[in-house]
């Protein structure tokens, strides 16, 4: 069966996971998705699913029979080749609380159905990993079954992870087992009824995951597969660049398509249209620089995306990088070309007044026209992020700022003060709808209420 | 008419940027003359004060704080109290989302550097606080400040902050320059347990032991006090501290 669609799973791990990268709560479109997906299957679908669980529980005896039956490897090479995969997988953005020790997990994920926290993966043989086999680490990678038979909830991004090969599941599993261990128990989720009822899961699975590695196309070159494979694999982008919908569902043509990040409100760009934050008009090398370095001359990272590039993209090689870009600019324009025409029609009066907001607290960064200084002050004219469909992320900026992270390539970034004391709604909005419609920009102007609800938005 | 209107404001604002640019591609220029004239191998300059605009635009130009509650003074502040602070905010020992935000991906060496430009800055202290605050309770302030409390085993903050209340390195804060409601506000987050020094951490030891009566008494006399002659902080504690405290090693 062709997947209903494996991003309604990405949807579903995109509310519950993006959240977990930055600890922030989930609210009712987790609660959603999670009615979707359990509410979704007919009863056919049903005994499939109970077919696999009965399959998975099967399947899992053995597994944990191998728990220990074998050593990881401990060649440096290797150990050193995990160290980087779980970069590139983000592994501890999820598993190392703040103030806590590394892989020692506990990070709180606060649900509408109660806290999932993420486990202990150190190599403690108590109450880490460091009982397991390779085997039963691969086992988990691939089917997101942990030794014990458990199903573990999507915000594991076992959608994607299931992508990677047993090699690299087991350079990573190397590298988890040579880190200090934690001794510390995992905390309990604390879910309610039903949702602690991980058989439930099973009719979601059965839905939206599909187990399997990555499978190379032969029409594409070497640098594209990798790049795919990393992006699709262990960097689950699709967990936030995917559209879903008012159920957390979406179709296969949504994956990339971006969306809004339930609860912490940023919106994730499309990678799929141009008009809304797609890539067809960038270099690989201004890719390149935006996911390595964080900064690049058609923006810098912010919001959840910065977080990504500090604990992971940062440390990519630059071939890995280029490899990426390299697929990412492969991904299609749905909705050829950018914006074009003439700039909305704003309020004369909310113009003027965004004007001089901007001349007085913006233009001696950004310029007078919005041309910015590149790499460190991102032009604001023709600048996609500013053009998007959504308003939020350009408000978020003005009302909160940012550093963009400091990265190997780009240790002493340069800061944008938050406006968000000193602008009044009304003066926030009426800069917003300035910089997007100034200087020929195609966004539409935003309203003192889009300004205020933001205010509200989870920071850190 | 409407329509007119937004379109003569629209070129109006274009001429006027034009010329701006103008104005300032002349003042480039120039500027860019006088530097080769100077020194034509001049490096980049670090540009500190432009990469902490994020940090200045609250806590002002030099880190001279606002006259407000929030955005405290943070000029000459021993750099690694500083620094400990930035990351108490980055990693949770203390909270205020707007600022855990801002750093939260900025990596400790950086946060250094900026905990040392800030440290470097000595900007005019702001006028003392002059509300009207009964004698008695100034009085009564001033005498915990400067003598503690030792039926109660409660140090005196000069025995650590220094006689002259302006800190010691490498870890120990002034107290000067700050609002009254500020520092009482820092004393309820220590005694509430809300805001975490590094282990032992003595700033919560001590906020345990102290009343409301205690905190609006010792702020208010700290508040009043005038600028430092000597507003930095001392080279190092005058003698053993009379706690443990995990930012002032031993």
């Amino acid at each position: 069966m062709k997947p209903i669609s494996s991003t309604i799973l990405s949807g579903f791990a995109r509310v519950f996971g993006n959240a977990t990268a930055s600890c922030t709560r989930l609210r009712a479109l987790a609660l959603l998705a999670v009615i979707a997906a359990l509410a979704a299957p007919d009863t056919r679908l049903m005994g499939v699913a109970f077919a696999a669980s009965d399959a998975a529980s099967a399947n899992a005896a053995p597994a944990a029979a191998a728990t220990g039956a074998s050593a990881s490897d401990t060649r440096p090479d290797i150990v050193k080749r995990g160290e980087y995969l779980a970069r590139a997988g983000d592994c501890i953005a999820c598993h190392t609380a703040p103030r806590g020790k590394m892989f020692g997990g506990g990070l709180a994920m606060e649900t509408p159905f109660g806290t999932l926290y993420s486990p202990n993966i150190s190599p403690d043989a108590q109450y880490g990993i460091g009982a397991w086999s390779p085997d039963a680490f691969f086992h988990m990678m691939r089917t997101g079954i942990t030794p014990d038979g458990k199903l573990l909830y999507p915000a594991m991004p076992i959608a994607q992870y299931t992508k990677v090969t047993r090699e690299d599941s087991d350079a990573i599993f190397a590298y988890l087992q040579s880190v200090p261990p934690v001794r510390e128990a995992s905390r309990p989720h604390t879910l309610k009824f039903p949702f602690n009822q991980r058989k439930l899961l099973l009719g979601w699975r059965t839905l939206y995951f599909r187990e399997g590695e990555y499978k190379p196309d032969p029409t594409r070159s070497v640098e594209w597969n990798r790049g795919a494979y990393l992006v699709e694999g262990l960097g689950h982008c699709t967990l936030c660049h995917t559209k879903i919908n008012l159920l957390g569902g979406s179709s296969q043509r949504d994956q990339f398509a971006g969306g809004l990040i339930p609860v912490q409100n940023w919106y994730a760009p499309s990678l799929t249209s141009d008009k809304d934050g797609g890539l067809g008009d960038w270099s690989v090398k201004d890719i390149v620089d935006l996911l390595q370095a964080g900064i690049s001359d058609r923006g810098a990272v912010y919001g959840p995306m910065a977080e990504v590039t500090y604990h992971s993209l940062q440390y990519m090689s630059d071939d890995d990088i280029k490899a990426m870009a390299a697929y990412l600019k492969t991904l299609p324009d749905n909705d050829r070309g950018r914006k074009s025409g003439p700039s909305a029609r704003t309020n004369t009066k909310v113009f003027e007044l965004g004007n001089r907001i901007y001349l007085d607290k913006c233009a001696l960064c950004h310029g007078q026209n919005g041309e910015g200084h590149v790499q460190h002050y991102p032009p604001l004219a023709s600048n996609q992020s500013i053009e998007m469909n959504s308003a939020v992320n350009p408000i978020r900026i003005v009302l909160n700022g940012g550093f963009p992270p400091g990265t190997q390539r780009n240790p002493e970034p340069y800061g944008m003060p938050p406006f968000g004391q000193e602008l009044s709604d009304t003066d926030a909005a009426a800069v917003v709808t300035y910089i997007r419609t100034a200087w020929g920009n195609h966004g539409a102007p935003v309203t003192e209420r889009e300004v205020n609800e933001l205010r509200k938005a989870p920071l850190h | 008419m409407r329509i007119n209107a937004f379109s003569l404001t629209r070129l109006g604002v274009q001429r006027r940027t034009i010329g701006s640019s103008l104005l300032l591609v002349i003042c480039a220029a120039w500027a860019c003359a006088t530097l080769a004239a100077t020194d034509a191998a001049a490096p980049m300059p670090l540009a500190m004060d432009e990469r902490v605009r994020a940090c200045t635009s609250c806590h002002g130009a030099q880190g001279q704080g606002r006259d407000n509650d929030y955005f405290p003074r943070i000029a000459g502040k021993p750099a690694d109290y500083l620094f400990n602070q930035l990351i108490a905010f980055r990693d949770g020992g203390r909270t205020y989302p707007p600022m855990g935000y801002l750093i939260a991906f900025l990596p400790d060496d950086y946060l250094h550097k900026i905990s040392q430009y800030f440290a470097d800055q000595q900007p005019p202290y702001p006028n003392s606080d002059t509300g009207n605050v009964p004698p008695a309770v100034l009085a009564y302030g001033e005498r915990l400040v400067t003598h503690g409390d030792p039926a109660r085993k409660l140090p005196a903050c000069a025995a650590c902050h220094g006689a002259r209340l302006t800190g010691a390195q490498p870890g120990i804060p002034g107290l000067l320059g700050l609002h009254a409601s500020y520092i009482a506000g820092q004393m309820g987050t220590w005694r509430s347990g809300t805001r975490h020094a590094v282990a032992p951490d003595c700033m919560h030891a001590i906020a345990v032991k102290l009343t409301d009566k205690d905190i609006t008494a010792v702020s208010s006399w700290l508040a009043r006090q005038p600028r430092p002659d000597d507003p930095r902080p001392a080279a190092s504690s005058a003698g053993p501290l009379p706690l443990a405290c995990g930012s002032q090693p031993q």
